[in-house]
């Protein structure tokens, strides 16, 4: 297994620098010289290129895609075009908290949603409530997430005032956990939203095959209660594939928080991002970009490994 | 098969052989007819239809013009004069639905078309090929599908400023590796089928080979990935203009209607407003989803009817 990891690591490898190039390829179709935000504009034309020789403006594409990564494994992501001086290293360190907490907050509301709707529908296979969890589960996988973020801004915050209609805390007040709590619940939910209708319909076939084996037979046919053997022979093995997902969900998450943290004015990686977007900050654009495909790969390594180490029969 | 007729057969079965009437039905018959058998897929037909022909004869079916500003009616309430009420401008929020509709679709089949053409041929090759060519391609694959789509999508539109067009092409270029997975997996399958070595043998070029064997059986599949395909660019193509990132104003989209609900004049006293655009974006997703479904259901020989 250990030979397993490694190798599903070293593939990994080459796909992360794909990645990067395909991100610094994306950065050369830019319009524009990045020397012409930096720069007033009236500076003398040798006084430029001097300033460009200087910092390897004029290097080879190659050389300077290569300067680029060396630095970025280093972590060194260069400076804000906009924010001049500020490292794009920093930013992103003092957004990621915020990101991680909206994501695993979500993660957890997911699964305490979809799994016990899955399992319930498994078990009450085509009855009323089958159909309608399947029902309401076609309806959320259609349903544009920024849309039930608005809805609920819309009524839940700004008619009922239930829930802050953004941000992470009260501005000015000291930090209280029941103040970080409610700015949490609404962005994590609607985050949660985008992936609880695909899990519910994977726990749920993945509980109705695990039904179908036959130590389920064997445990009815011993006596067992019916939800001892759902829960404890059924939903044990029902939940090996579902963890593997928890790997796949990763590319949804991060593309889900750049919208979620636009709706809620969170103060992420995603709302980091879509800023500079419309300010055409292209080092920070840039490295969301890498860091986001980095963490699906690691998602995706995650998720195969969990595969390996959770289930047993499975050999490598 | 009713029991007589079993017995019929276990009894005299060359009899039964010589006067079968097996009525030979064309395989697209037999999959229209699985399809009509399937409720909610008739229901997403349905709706797919009124919603192409509203989209289409929206000139004839607004009661507006979809850009008029009529001012002393900003944020009237769905009535008489409005049938949807009007916008934050005064604009007719029916009118604006319907042209609205004209983009998603647009958007919606025109870059399906072009991500299913460049995964279809992409697909092709690596599964008929195989080998050194097929790896390099699946990396490629493996490397575009680990951008989170939305990312990748908001910093190409950054880059060449977003417009219907420039839409419909980056979802094209990064919206086909699903298609040329899929397709590369058919044709591994089908590579090696008996058909295949007999059109081989016969000396046939491996161009008509994919084009007039392979690729007619690998068919059914890549109509449920384009169909399911829809769907998804449009709830993209609407993030993206929720976001201010894809269809610009005026030109109405139902995703940049909900971007002028962000406002707190809507939020408080117009309730109503984004109701509909969101409205519209889930039916025509959800009839796109019933309808792939109900192909898929359609084209698999294990499914009876």
């Amino acid at each position: 297994m250990t030979t397993y990891i490694v190798r599903r690591i070293l593939m990994a490898i080459p796909l992360l620098f794909l990645i990067t190039i395909i991100s610094f390829a994306m950065m050369q179709m830019a319009p524009g010289d990045p020397t012409a935000l930096m720069m007033d504009p009236m500076i003398k034309k040798e006084n430029l290129e001097a300033y460009k020789e200087a910092n390897g403006l004029n290097d080879n594409v190659m050389v300077q895609y290569f300067r680029w990564l060396g630095n970025m494994v280093q972590g060194d992501f260069g400076y804000s075009l906009i924010r001049q001086g500020v490292p794009v290293s920093e930013l992103l360190l003092a957004r990621l908290p915020n990101t991680l907490l909206l994501m695993g907050v979500s993660s957890v509301i997911a699964f305490l949603i979809s799994i016990p709707l899955g399992v319930i529908s498994a078990t009450k296979r085509n009855s009323l409530t089958d159909y309608s969890i399947t029902f309401v589960s076609f309806l959320g996988i259609a349903t544009p997430n920024f849309w039930i973020g608005l809805m609920l801004i819309m009524f839940t915050s700004v008619h009922m005032g239930w829930f802050p209609t953004g941000g992470v805390s009260t501005l000015g007040s000291p930090f209280s956990l029941w103040d970080r709590l409610h700015h949490l619940i609404l962005p994590a939910f609607v985050l949660a939203t985008a992936d609880m209708a695909g899990l519910t319909r994977y726990s749920r076939s993945s509980m109705l095959e695990v039904l179908r084996q036959d130590y389920i037979r064997t445990a009815k046919a011993n006596g067992f209660k019916n939800k001892t053997v759902i829960f404890k022979h059924g939903l044990r093995n029902g939940l090996i594939p579902i963890i593997t997902i928890l790997g796949l969900m990763l590319p949804s998450f991060i593309g889900g928080s750049v919208i979620v943290e636009s709706i809620f004015a969170w103060p992420g990686i995603g709302l980091l991002f879509i800023d500079g977007a419309f300010q055409r900050d292209y080092p920070v654009i840039m490295a969301v970009v890498v860091i986001a495909a980095t963490l699906v790969v690691i998602g995706n390594l995650l998720a195969d490994v969990l595969y390996a180490i959770f289930d047993p029969r499975i050999e490598y | 098969m009713s029991f007589l007729e079993q017995k019929a057969m276990v009894t005299e079965p060359f009899i039964v052989e010589e006067n079968h009437n097996y009525v030979h039905e064309s395989i697209w018959r037999l999959m229209f007819r699985k399809f009509m058998a399937n409720k909610l897929a008739v229901i997403g037909a349905f709706l797919m239809i009124i919603i192409i022909g509203s989209a289409l004869f929206a000139p004839w079916l607004a009661p507006q013009d979809p850009s008029k500003q009529v001012l002393l009616d900003k944020l009237s309430p769905p009535g008489e004069k409005y049938i949807l009420g009007a916008d934050i401008l005064g604009r007719d929020t029916l009118s604006r639905l319907l042209y609205g509709a004209r983009i998603s679709l647009l958007v919606g089949f025109a870059s399906v078309a072009g991500s299913i053409f460049i995964g279809t041929a992409v697909g092709a090759i690596a599964g008929y090929y195989g080998g050194t060519l097929d790896a390099v391609l699946m990396r490629i694959v493996d490397a575009v599908i680990s951008f989170p789509s939305l990312f990748l999508l908001i910093t190409l539109v950054t880059i060449f400023e977003p417009s219907v067009f420039t839409l419909i092409g980056v979802f094209a270029v990064f919206g086909w590796t699903g298609t040329a997975r899929l397709v590369r997996g058919e044709f591994l399958s089908l590579r090696s089928s008996e058909f295949v070595l007999a059109a081989k043998t016969l000396g046939i070029r491996s161009s008509r080979i994919i084009f007039s064997h392979i690729l007619p059986n690998a068919m059914g599949p890549i109509i449920v990935s384009a169909t399911l395909g829809v769907g998804g660019v449009i709830l993209a193509e609407a993030a993206l203009s929720y976001l201010g990132l894809g269809i610009q104003p005026p030109t109405p989209s139902w995703g940049n209607m909900l971007q002028s609900a962000q406002n707190p004049q809507i939020m408080l006293g117009a309730w109503w407003y984004p109701l509909f655009p969101g409205f519209m974006i889930l039916i025509t997703v959800l009839a796109f989803n019933f309808i792939g479904d109900g192909l898929r259901d359609a084209f698999d020989p294990k499914i009876s009817e």
